[in-house]
């Protein structure tokens, strides 16, 4: 698969994809069975909930099955050579979060609970089964529009301004909303955003756009230390910005996990531009530095720590600690198989059951064994995403793709480690599984990049057109 | 850029590698603990989540199970005469959890329990919906009603315990005053968090939901002479019910110079056994404790049964005999005052052994657990427990309680055509014996051809009543006699 172990013989500047297969034919296969599996879950869920299998299974699978198509058909038209498993694997992910999203409408629980404080209950898989289709529109809409992913290396000081402009957005009175102490939704026209979403891919660009240009200069050694090179002092200038860009963010929109997300990704692509270790310990240091410094005087940081150490000593006391008990207990008792779909009770998590929580219920209901598939999918879309990385024959296209890739990897473990205890919980969502449009569209688009990087890098280069010169120059001995 | 990228993706197979850790831990190696976690709301769900198996008495259920709407638990308990049943089942209620048989045998009326795994696995792959099994109990409605109505009646605290001799079946354990189980089964703030709050001892002075049959100690009084006469007998210190003791009159404790009073003026001075056991001797019993010494008198109290808590299976409190006493506390100690304090169970077992020519059976109220298809899946088998007194001492005992129902203290408790067996006791207690004595009565019936198939046990806390009146003989032997009789008639 990988390009550089297919050296070619061609006089080509591009080596090695020249013949590779476009796998196109692989993915409808996969996208089949990426449809079937949440059609059947869906089945499920109606004859273990209601005894009947739902009405709209009929529609749900065609619904899915044309979306996923439309992807697969753009695909083949204009990134051809792009990477075959991450469509499926996200249709997968996005069909099995819409019948988990579907199945915790259906509690009756979580009605009453709806009812009790807004009045009203609204179920969320019609609105998520829209964002999921604006997703894949704009999923298309990169894949059609966006020719060549080196385009956006033009743009990269605008993505600066634009990804701290939606950063900062929710702190702005008016349209920033507070939903459940953290700050980092706003109100625009009666839709709730999750501007942090989109602001990950934006600033992406920024860091691959910058650090491109500047990596040689990062990656200057001013003398070693412990067997590390040390940067220069003046070329701590951009990690010293981000770390403080973060502080910020965790400070004053209470949001540990965007904080971290942002930190975690330009230190990765730090790394990968300048080949520096000694980036990976001072970003280690300093976000332990961050952390310690804001916990150790910011009390909401301090109530999740502590209710991340011993979820059942405050658990009666504190409305953190219940939350993180509850997902703890939802996990464990499903046990290794599971209660099956719709015949558990993650539920009784209450609020956000369907989206920071939504991990929980796989865990319930499909078990440890389903846990572990979910969890293999995303390593898979990982996998895929840093491979592209290391196909991309262009500076900023790697760096864009392990940015995108690194990014979405620290989301996964920062939202599963929280709802299972590993570390102290934060405001995130589980791309694709979680009831929430911007998670969904923002995650759409960043599959449709990474396809297009990875169709750059894959697609056999052009033959090489007759060079007039080299039939027309002669040489001609003196 | 190759290098670091092979690292990162090395980095990002960590997080994931971390995250599966994480959940085999979760939901492998704890997933017993968090799904039994007291704080799971799913146990009590689960333990709702259908018809719950049902306790009887008799071959009919004295509970049942009623569907709710409108809260997370399908069914609710019910209770058929709740109060008079509650020192037997317990409760099992959503918002208070469950206690006594309902808690020890929760595994069988949930269905949950392990010897039901292979039923289950079956019920679940036909398709059959998961039911609780049944707990039969060795009680008798007849004794416990009469019982129950009798504590009723006299309208003070009390209790009733009744078993049977030769096998240790309990036939009635009674409590009053006591609760209604059914009044906060559910989980509604309004009814039932009400009712639990009103029945709490710090709202409710005469702590209804004390169960005083198994965990509520009573000094024993006079009661206890029974087996101070069986120390007597088994240590040789007499041997025959009509040979006079040797007991002055007044008796002055050994180590003091208080004289041991009797109630009244009645004739103790080197009264025989027979005599001072049905007139209640306070000398003859306490001398002979003193003689005995604390090592015999506590080795013998151990043979009934004290100093140990008792599981029927819902555990009995520990009843007291101290071990550290010198002779004049001995004394009292014998006469059933000082520390010895005793639960109704434990005196049941007292006129039990008795009863049964020496042999004490272990006491037990769950006859047979069954699965939801009526199918045994364990049955109860009478344990003996220790022979306190040898056959013909307990024979001799037997006449000695005889004589005091005919023509002692317990003439209350006899019943036409058969013989009965019996002893009062009136307990002191308080400072000074400023409060009101407990009223004591113990004893047994034996129909004519010798067999005993009801031994009693009744106590009374009767503040209400005027200090003269209460003596065993006069509140409790009316109980014990309406007891023995419902069992006798049930027998025939």
């Amino acid at each position: 698969m990988s390009s550089t172990s297919n050296p070619s013989t061609q006089h080509t500047s591009t080596i090695g994809a020249i013949g590779a297969p476009s796998r196109r034919n692989t993915e409808l296969a996969l996208l089949v069975f990426a449809v079937v599996i949440p059609v059947f879950a869906y089945a499920n869920v109606g004859l273990a909930i209601d005894g009947s299998v739902p009405s709209g299974l009929l529609a749900y699978g065609l619904g899915l099955g044309l979306l996923s198509g439309v992807g697969h058909v753009v695909l083949r038209r204009f990134a051809a050579y792009a990477d075959p498993l991450l469509l499926p694997l996200a249709t997968l992910l996005n069909g099995l979060g819409l019948v988990v999203i579907w199945r915790l409408d259906q509690s009756e629980r979580l009605q009453q609970l709806a009812k009790i404080r807004y009045g009203t209950f609204t179920p969320s898989a019609p609105n998520q089964l829209m964002y999921s289709a604006v997703g894949l529109a704009l999923f298309v809409a990169v894949l059609v529009f966006l020719k060549d992913h080196r385009i956006l290396q033009r743009y990269t000081y605008i993505s600066m301004v634009g990804a701290l402009v939606l950063l900062l957005l929710p702190l702005v009175p008016g349209i920033g909303a507070d939903v459940f102490g953290a700050k980092i939704w706003i109100n625009i026209a009666g839709f709730s955003i999750q501007p942090g979403e989109f602001a990950k891919i934006i600033i992406a660009i920024f860091f691959s756009g910058y650090l491109m240009v500047k990596r040689d200069a990062l990656a200057l050694a001013s003398r070693r230390f412990m067997g590390l090179y040390l940067p220069r002092g003046r070329d701590l200038g951009p990690i010293i910005t981000i770390w403080a860009v973060s502080l910020l963010i965790l400070i004053f929109e209470n949001d540990l996990g965007t904080s971290l997300l942002f930190f975690g990704m330009f230190v990765i692509m730090l790394y990968v531009a300048t080949e520096r270790t000694s980036w990976i310990v001072i970003g280690l240091l300093m976000s332990a530095a961050g952390a310690v410094g804001v916990a150790s005087f910011a009390s909401h940081v301090q109530a999740r720590v502590n209710a991340w150490l011993d979820p059942f000593g405050c658990y009666d006391t504190s409305g953190a600690c219940e939350q993180i008990g509850q997902s703890i207990m939802s996990f464990g008792s499903g046990g290794v198989v599971g209660t099956g779909l719709g015949q558990g009770n993650s539920d009784l998590i209450g609020f956000a059951a369907n989206s920071d929580f939504i991990f929980s219920t796989f865990g319930e209901e499909l078990g440890l064994a389903g846990v572990m598939a979910i969890l293999l999918i995303y390593a898979l879309i990982i996998e895929r995403g840093v491979r592209t990385a290391l196909a991309a024959r262009d500076p900023f296209g790697k760096l864009f793709a392990v940015g995108l890739s690194g990014a979405f990897a620290l989301q996964v473990f920062v939202v599963a480690g929280g709802v299972m205890g590993l570390i102290p919980l934060t405001g995130m969502t589980m791309p694709f599984l979680a009831a929430g449009g911007s998670s969904v569209i923002a995650n759409w688009a960043l599959i449709g990049i990474l396809l297009r990087i990875s169709d750059t890098a894959r697609r056999p280069a052009p033959a090489p057109a007759s060079n007039p010169d080299a039939e027309m120059t002669q040489v001609v001995r003196p | 850029m190759n290098k670091p990228l092979r690292r990162i993706a090395i980095f990002c197979g960590l997080l994931v590698l971390a995250l599966l850790i994480r959940d085999n831990w979760l939901q492998y190696v704890q997933a017993d603990a968090l799904r039994e976690n007291p704080k799971n709301r799913r146990v009590a769900i689960e333990r709702y989540a259908q018809p719950r198996g049902n306790i009887i008495v008799d071959g009919k259920p004295i509970t049942g199970s009623k569907q709710t709407s409108g809260s997370d638990f399908e069914y609710k308990r019910t209770y058929k005469d709740g109060p008079m049943w509650a020192p037997v089942t317990g409760y099992a209620s959503q918002a208070f959890g469950a206690t006594q048989l309902e808690s020890i045998e929760d595994g069988i009326l949930t269905g949950n329990d392990d010897r039901l795994f292979f039923r289950n696995t079956l019920d679940m792959l036909t398709g059959k919906k998961k039911e609780g099994g049944n707990v039969v109990t060795t009680l008798s409605s007849a004794a416990q009603k009469a019982a129950y109505n009798g504590l009723k009646k006299q309208g003070g605290k009390g209790s009733v315990v009744a078993i049977e001799p030769s096998t240790g079946k309990i036939l009635a354990l009674a409590s009053y005053p006591s609760y209604d189980p059914s009044s906060f089964a559910g989980n509604s703030t309004s009814t039932d968090t009400k009712a639990w709050e009103k029945l709490q001892k710090k709202n409710n002075p005469d702590d209804p939901m004390l169960n005083r049959a198994l965990r509520e100690v009573y000094p024993p009084g006079s009661t206890f002479k029974v087996v101070t006469a069986a120390a007597a007998l088994e240590n040789g210190l007499y041997t025959d019910p009509e040979e006079p003791t040797d007991t002055p009159l007044p008796w002055v404790m050994p180590g003091t110079t208080t004289e041991l009073k009797n109630e009244g003026n009645i004739p103790c001075k080197n009264a025989s056994l027979r005599d001072a056991l049905k007139v209640s001797c306070n000398t003859v019993f306490g001398k002979i404790g003193a003689d005995l010494g604390n090592d015999k008198m506590l080795e013998m109290a151990k043979k009934f049964g004290f100093t140990e808590e008792q599981f029927t299976p819902v555990r009995a409190t520990a009843s007291v005999f101290s071990d550290d006493m010198n002779k004049s506390q001995t004394a009292l100690s014998s006469i059933g005052q000082f520390n010895t304090a005793a639960t109704p169970l434990q005196m049941a077992m007292v006129a039990s052994a008795v009863a049964n020519d020496g042999v004490l059976m272990k006491p037990y109220m769950v006859d047979e657990l069954q699965a939801p298809d009526l199918d045994p899946v364990e049955k109860t088998d009478p344990e003996e427990y220790s022979r306190p007194l040898s056959a013909d001492n307990a024979q001799k005992l037997q006449s000695m309680m005889e004589t005091v129902v005919k023509d002692g203290t317990g003439r209350n408790a006899q019943i036409p055509g058969f013989t009965v067996g019996g002893k009062t006791g009136t307990a002191q207690h308080g400072e000074n014996n400023s409060k009101n004595p407990y009223a004591w009565f113990i004893s047994y019936a034996k129909t004519s051809d010798g067999e005993s198939p009801v031994a009693v046990a009744v106590v009374i806390e009767d503040e209400d009543a005027v200090r003269d009146d209460i003596s065993g003989g006069g509140l409790a032997a009316p109980i014990a006699r309406d007891v023995m009789e419902a069992v006798i008639k049930g027998k025939q």
